[in-house]
């Protein structure tokens, strides 16, 4: 497989803080990545970074292409949407539709025009009389009709109700996503987009604590329900995490031997969410 | 090259009001306060049975020698200039204000993260916003001076023409089509002549974190201070004036058109020739006059700083990432 993303020691220090510490990563075609963090953990000056909005040190190859020097053509084969909003307020469909349509030479109009006739948007509406929902769909049409190679997400969901959320994931996977392109999205709503990642990033304090597919998951990390005798034989198995629900508990378990797992309850996959909460532990403390 | 029109287009989405409506209102509300004046004046003489114009005044058209007669010219002129003028001063409010968000405020709204989303480099989005200001601006700020020159001037005659007077015989006498000469070849010098004050306003508006307004004004304003306190022009051998005359106010108030002619000393020749003979207000502002600045080094030093300054702001526009 051809890589889309390949960095190697990327490193970013604001004035006194170290957003990035010599991260390296390599990400694939035709796949969705999810890279999740808590607030502050280098989410997003990843994704800067890899959108050439940003400098830094180390090296960062994107497509071929170094983000820093090479924006303008790397922009042809980048699409990204920064959270919602960020739509000019003064600008109206018809002349966002317009401009794109003239400024970029991979998009596609008709397309385009077919994903705002599924909304409730028309021609003449400008972007501070809709909501935030609205928003999303007009600024999802605009990009679902580029033909790029890498669409980046950062927070692209961030207040929307779960309606219009559903909505946007879903049309991503049906009527944009293929073997040729790739999604790398960042989010705090995990259980959302769980089911469409193929693979899995966690940043923890400008670290990547965890990169891995989705599947690799499943075969490392277990989810135990143990009863209370059996808890502190599951203890010293050295868990990563442990919760108590009615009266039993929770035990998960990074790389522990399967057949252990199943003599003391029953196993299942940990959601990402667990996984997420365990890993991250005393981030804020 | 589609690109780069299509980057002026979204600047005249963006900026209608400022480009086109403030310089239409202007002018709408100049030529009703001036028929309101009109009427005023056809009342009150009405009332006081005082005679505007009439036979008395063709008459005294027929029997003027051929100085009158310029001076009539020249006062048709004159009100066909204050309205040009008045546009004028609004479009460089304008300019002014649109030059000092043109680079902040998609910062400020985070919307310039979807301009940065396509495939547009630094260079010319800077560059569509400097074309605005100095090229799009300007030239519905002309057009639409002209238009309203010019219903001024029929509005008169068409009043005077009420009282007898031949109003053909009035608009011959002013020098519309020099006007529309003269504000028409006006436009590639303002747009030379901006250069340096578009250039420091567009620089603090990709610098400045926020307020720009307030970097744009303070920073010339207290090293002018400063300079004027400790002389530093001594050491040149120049008064502290030329430092607030040629640094600070070109470097804000270049964007008023007409701002480079308290410059040019050939000018100054000529409002003292209009006081003598003139009958010719256009000579002040005709591009005999007014195009010798092109000799002046002032102009050309100006336009050197402004491209310097716009490669400063390219390069922060690069390179601010607050948003």
């Amino acid at each position: 497989m051809n890589a889309v993303v390949t960095a190697t020691g990327l490193t970013k220090t604001y004035k006194n803080a170290l957003a990035l510490d010599h991260v390296s990563f390599r990400i694939d075609s035709g796949r969705i990545v999810g890279l999740i963090g808590p607030n502050g953990a280098g989410k997003t000056t990843a994704l800067k970074a890899i959108l050439g909005l940003t400098d830094f040190q180390g090296e960062l190859n994107v497509l071929g292409l170094d983000p820093r020097s090479q924006r303008d053509q790397l922009m042809e084969q980048v699409c990204f949407i920064a959270d919602v909003a960020v739509l000019p307020r003064w600008i109206r469909v018809r002349e966002a539709v317009d401009f794109v349509a003239n400024v970029h030479p991979r998009f596609n109009r008709a397309k385009c025009e077919g994903f705002l006739a599924r909304t409730k948007l028309t021609p003449d509406m400008r972007v501070k009389q809709m909501s935030k929902g609205m928003i999303v769909q007009l600024h999802l049409a605009l990009v679902m009709a580029i033909d790029a190679r890498l669409l980046v997400l950062d927070e692209p969901t961030l207040g929307l109700d779960i309606l219009y959320r559903k909505q946007f994931y879903q049309s991503l996977l049906e009527d944009y996503f293929d073997e040729n392109k790739t999604i790398i999205v960042t989010t705090h709503q995990v259980e959302e987009i769980e089911h469409i990642l193929t693979d899995l990033m966690f940043i923890r304090d400008g670290k990547i604590v965890l990169d891995t597919d989705m599947d690799a998951v499943g075969e490392r990390f277990a989810e135990v329900l143990v009863s209370a005798d059996k808890a502190d034989v599951a203890r010293r198995l050295k868990p990563l995490d442990e919760r108590q629900v009615f009266g039993k508990s929770i035990f998960l378990f990074d790389g522990a031997d399967r057949s252990v797992l199943e003599d003391m309850g029953e196993v299942r996959r940990p959601s990402i969410s667990d996984l997420f909460v365990a890993t991250m532990k005393g981030t804020y403390a | 090259m589609k690109t780069f029109y299509w980057l002026l287009k979204r600047e005249f989405w963006e900026h209608r009001g400022g480009f086109l409506w403030a310089p239409v209102i202007t002018g709408v509300v100049f030529l009703v306060l001036n028929v309101m004046a009109v009427i005023a004046a056809e009342v009150l003489g009405a009332r006081h049975g005082f005679h505007v114009g009439g036979d008395n005044l063709q008459m005294m058209i027929a029997r003027a020698d051929a100085g009158d007669i310029r001076q009539i010219g020249a006062g048709l002129d004159i009100a066909m200039l204050s309205s040009m003028g008045v546009i004028g001063i609004v479009m460089g409010i304008v300019v002014l204000f649109y030059c000092l968000g043109a680079l902040y405020d998609d910062r400020r709204d985070r919307s310039i993260l979807f301009w940065k989303s396509l495939p547009i480099s630094n260079v010319n989005t800077v560059l569509s916003k400097v074309v605005s200001a100095i090229v799009v601006a300007p030239v519905i700020a002309v057009l639409v001076s002209l238009v309203v020159g010019l219903a001024q001037l029929v509005i008169y005659a068409l009043v005077l023409s009420l009282h007898g007077v031949n109003a053909w015989q009035l608009i011959g006498l002013a020098h519309p089509f020099r006007a529309v000469g003269t504000l028409v070849s006006s436009i590639p010098l303002y747009a030379l002549w901006a250069v340096p004050a578009v250039g420091w306003l567009m620089f603090c508006s990709a610098w400045a974190r926020n307020k720009p307004f307030l970097w744009a004004v303070a920073v010339p304003a207290v090293i002018g201070l400063l300079v004027s306190w400790f002389g530093i022009m001594g050491l040149f051998n120049l008064p502290t004036a030329w430092f607030w005359k040629n640094i600070v106010q070109r470097a804000l108030l270049s964007v008023f058109p007409g701002s480079s002619l308290v410059y040019d000393d050939g000018s100054l020749t000529a409002g003292a020739d209009f006081g003598d003979d003139g009958h010719d207000p256009l000579a002040v502002l005709s591009p005999m006059h007014t195009y010798g600045l092109l000799a002046s080094p002032n102009l050309w030093i100006g336009v050197l700083a402004g491209v310097v300054l716009l490669a400063g702001a390219v390069w922060f526009r690069r390179m601010r990432d607050d948003s």
